[in-house]
């Protein structure tokens, strides 16, 4: 299960997606609107995507997933839209015979999806003032796949 | 050729359109269409920025070639999660 979607996300739609019998383990990540950048005051986030390519790049992170780590359940929805904070704006789940693959399958997959996957956010200050995040980042390049270790923020 | 090429996030607000008309020359690839749109909207990056562009729902390079009908997206820097 690969989704863009605007509804609220709740978790069981993802864990449900990957759950089966020889699971020992379902690592399960939320990622949530935080109410500062860096010291200021954030009111809320905005996010949009490009929902077909989105989903697409999310199937080949589980690709990349199944290469690397033999797991072959991983599932990932993003929303869209105006968020509060608090609210889930990502989950991911990775169902695996272990623990210790789950939880670095599912850290791969939060790191590839900030790498990979179009989709963007908007600040929105308590004065009202809104921001893109990274606007102009210049390390932004075509990302493709690659093996080496990926950034992270 | 006339191709159409739609903008995302950051470059929809600068560049005041979600989606825009491009002429190119027949075999033009994905840096001959940048040009083109860094004329029509010089505002939309900073010139060291490399602007990322989708065709058909995938990453491109400058030197993939575009065709009439293609789907064409500019990219901006991704910030999920």
């Amino acid at each position: 299960m690969f989704k863009i979607t605007t509804e609220v996300i709740t978790g069981a739609e993802v864990r449900e997606a990957v759950e089966g019998p020889d699971a020992g383990a379902v690592v399960l990540f939320f990622g949530t609107v935080r109410n500062n950048t860096d010291g200021r005051v954030v009111r809320c986030l905005e996010y949009e995507a490009y929902p077909p390519m989105a989903e697409k790049k999310m199937a080949e992170i589980a690709q990349e997933i199944s290469e690397k780590w033999g797991l072959d359940r991983v599932a990932m929805v993003h929303r869209v839209g105006k968020l509060e904070i608090g609210e889930v704006s990502v989950a991911v789940a990775v169902a695996s015979p272990h623990r210790k693959d789950g939880f670095e399958a599912c850290k791969y997959a939060m790191d590839r999806l900030k790498q990979i996957v179009p989709i963007w956010k908007r600040e929105v200050w308590a004065d009202g003032e809104t921001e893109w995040v990274k606007p102009d980042a210049v390390f932004f390049d075509a990302p493709k796949p690659h093996k080496t270790a990926p950034q992270t923020d | 050729m006339e191709l159409s090429v739609r903008f995302f996030a950051l470059y929809r607000e600068r560049a005041g359109c979600s989606v825009t008309g491009v002429s190119v020359e027949p075999g033009a690839t994905v840096a001959d269409l940048l040009n083109t749109v860094r004329e029509q909207f010089p505002r939309l990056a900073p010139p060291d920025v490399q602007i990322v562009v989708a065709v058909n729902e995938e990453y491109a390079e400058p030197d993939t070639p575009l065709s009439a009908g293609d789907e064409i997206c500019l990219i901006p820097p991704v910030s999920g999660g």
